[in-house]
């Protein structure tokens, strides 16, 4: 159980190749982060250098108020579980998971309570004399979180531990490993490239991209105020709608669309942003509106979601299920402006 | 229009199309290739076989295959000569002496090797493994006339080891270490290298040591790899006679058995027939020493290590 404490991070490989920039993150005590971005974005690297497995080429990280930039991985008091979750493969279930305890020396009756302790609460009672290879994938996840749990480190690191189980079992370990970080008590860093994981998971998120840190926030904060271009583009699916406007006058103006901002905003250009779900077939009075023709109907049941062309750009639309739409209708479509973002077209930093 | 036409289908296994037909045709060239290989490459062995069960006279009139006709005229003779003309037990004693260190050393000290080569981090270390398997072209005998040199500059010949009360064979076991070693580093190196390295640094964060991680981590998986050059280096060390003859050469106390088999035939060429059944006899130990060590050939011991 500590705070985790990364300042001004810099990881470099070369001269000229910076996987991290400057990374500066304060996870508290107990909480749940997750670090997400696209592939390459840095953040299994922030999370190795947290690790001990990658020295740090600037800055300090701090577990609790120990700086522990010199200090080798096995003392840090951190357990990781790794994307293939790096199961001894000539050992038992018990002698993965008593490895680490064993590695302390500690006392042969001690590790046995630990080890049977994890496997009870991870429901791996049955398993332990069995070889990693006499498991399914999702009973390997599951010792391979034993073999963290066995330690009671401080922190939790775990890199993308689910994007090896099939989708059902994944969305059951999701909830599982939320149960899990409450019962245990213990700060959870976890490292993932899916942005449900992300939002469904994390008491905080941190989007990275690039190797630079874009938002920190809660799954609502960074859903409905994104920080700028990308990050709103990251999060939610569908995706947002982005619309190229100039502004004149207070009023965003685009190709098959014009809106008045609900605040002044200093570009004369940028991206106008609008999640699917402020597109609706409910036209308010006096609110903007849109002409869309469209090309693509999803149908899902619960939502039905509308693809097409506004003036000149593609807009995505969230509307009522019953509503009967055929590819290459032209609907009427309502705007909701709470939902609106402005984008600056050089920095793509937020203005709304 | 109602003529049928034979429309493709999509099946691979559809019978008589094309494709059935080149499968069944390549398997079948396979087996024919691999059968015949198989063949070719035991008639010497199974003619050796015959001979050493034949007499002497019957061996220079006619060819082996003659005595798989009837009358059958087989005898013992090669063997119980074989075993009453040379001193068998002594050179047997011997083989197993050279051969057993020969084996251990080089693949004790690759292991080690290797590890360093495969997983540590140290200046100079690509290039010294570069050099290492460059080591592998030089021919054996270029070396013979230096290392016997040096041999003898530091007193390691059979007999003076023998007079200061040390085994007699330390000259072959470093010889044949030596020899065996860039191979065993290269082979064990590779397939250290091939281990995933999430294991190295999960072991590492679980507080393994380099030592820790060696023992309990990478030998247990690397048994089949250890196995197969356990194998070759002992049939090596085994089957050889040129190391054995320039390094403790006419010293009938310390020659292993190729030694004494070839002395067996005389400088003319005469009692060849000996050299059959010996033939037989030295094959003996090896091939105990192959099937015992070949069921650790199973592939995928690694599997349900890493992936789902």
């Amino acid at each position: 159980m500590a705070s985790v404490t990364y300042d001004h991070v810099v990881k470099r490989y070369t001269a000229d190749l910076t996987v991290v920039k400057d990374f500066n993150v304060e996870i508290k005590d107990k909480e749940f982060m997750v670090l997400v971005g696209p592939s390459g974005c840095g953040k299994s690297t922030a999370l190795r250098m947290l690790a001990g497995l990658e020295a740090i080429s600037e800055g300090e990280i701090r577990i609790g108020d120990r700086v522990v930039n010199n200090v080798a991985a096995k003392d840090r008091d951190i357990a990781m579980v790794f994307q293939s979750y790096a199961l001894y493969p000539h050992m038992s279930v018990y002698d993965n998971m008593a490895f680490p305890l064993q590695m302390q020396h500690m006392k042969k009756d001690d590790i046995d309570k630990r080890v049977k302790n994890a496997s009870r609460i991870l429901g791996l009672d049955n398993f332990l004399k069995r070889k990693p290879r006499a498991l399914s994938g999702g009973q390997r996840q599951r010792v391979a979180l034993g073999r963290a749990i066995v330690r009671s480190p401080k922190v939790f690191l775990l890199d993308e531990p689910l994007s090896n189980l099939d989708a059902k079992l994944r969305g059951q370990t999701r909830i599982e490993l939320q149960k899990l970080h409450r019962d245990l008590q213990t700060t959870f860093i976890y490292v993932t490239h899916d942005q449900v994981e992300a939002m469904t998971m994390g008491d905080r998120i941190a989007i990275m991209n690039a190797g630079i840190l874009q938002q920190v926030g809660t799954p609502g904060d960074i859903y409905d105020h994104p920080a700028n271009l990308f990050v709103a583009g990251f999060i939610g699916s569908p995706t947002m709608n982005f619309v190229p406007a100039t502004v004149d006058n207070g009023t965003a103006k685009a190709s098959g669309l014009e809106v008045k901002l609900p605040k002044p905003v200093s570009a004369a250009k940028g991206t106008l942003g609008f999640r699917p779900e402020a597109v609706t077939d409910r036209v308010v009075e006096g609110g903007p509106t849109m002409k869309m023709k469209v090309d693509v109907v999803e149908r899902l049941g619960s939502d039905q979601f509308l693809y097409g062309q506004v003036g000149a750009d593609q807009v995505t639309a969230r509307v009522d299920p019953r509503m009967s739409v055929q590819p290459g209708d032209t609907v009427q479509l309502g705007l909701d402006t709470r939902g609106l973002h402005f984008f600056d077209a050089e920095t793509e930093k937020a203005l709304i | 229009m109602t003529v049928a036409v034979a429309s493709p289908t999509s099946s691979t296994t559809a019978r008589f199309s094309p494709r059935w037909l080149s499968d069944r045709l390549g398997g079948l060239v396979l087996h024919v290739v691999v059968i015949g290989l198989t063949v070719a490459w035991m008639v010497p062995t199974i003619g050796l076989l015959i001979t050493s069960f034949r007499q002497s006279a019957d061996i220079s009139n006619s060819g082996w295959w003659t005595a798989l006709s009837p009358p059958f005229k087989f005898t013992l003779d090669n063997y119980s000569q074989m075993f009453a003309a040379s001193n068998l037990g002594q050179s047997l004693f011997n083989s197993f002496m050279i051969s057993i260190p020969a084996t251990i050393i080089p693949v004790t000290l690759a292991a080690f090797a290797a590890y360093a080569f495969a997983w540590m981090k140290f200046p100079g270390r690509d290039w010294i493994f570069l050099a290492l398997v460059g080591l592998l072209a030089v021919p054996l005998q270029l070396t013979f006339i230096p290392v016997t040199t040096e041999f003898v500059k530091l007193g390691l010949t059979p007999q003076h080891l023998t007079a200061i009360g040390l085994p007699p064979f330390i000259p072959l076991w470093l010889a044949h270490a030596g020899y065996g070693l860039p191979f065993s580093i290269y082979l064990l190196s590779n397939f250290f290298r091939a281990l995933p390295s999430d294991l190295f640094e999960s072991a590492e964060i679980d507080g393994a040591g380099t030592l820790t991680v060696f023992f309990r981590i990478v030998l247990p998986l690397s048994v089949p790899a250890i196995a197969s050059l356990v194998i070759f280096q002992f049939l090596w060390v085994w089957n050889d006679l040129l190391v054995a003859l320039i390094y403790v050469g006419g010293v009938a106390t310390v020659a292993p058995v190729t030694v004494t088999l070839v002395n067996l035939v005389g400088s003319y060429g005469q009692n060849y027939q000996l050299l059959t059944a010996a033939a037989f006899f030295s094959m003996i130990v090896p091939l105990v020493v192959f099937l015992s060590l070949q069921r650790y050939f199973v592939r995928g011991i690694l599997a349900g290590s890493v992936k789902g």
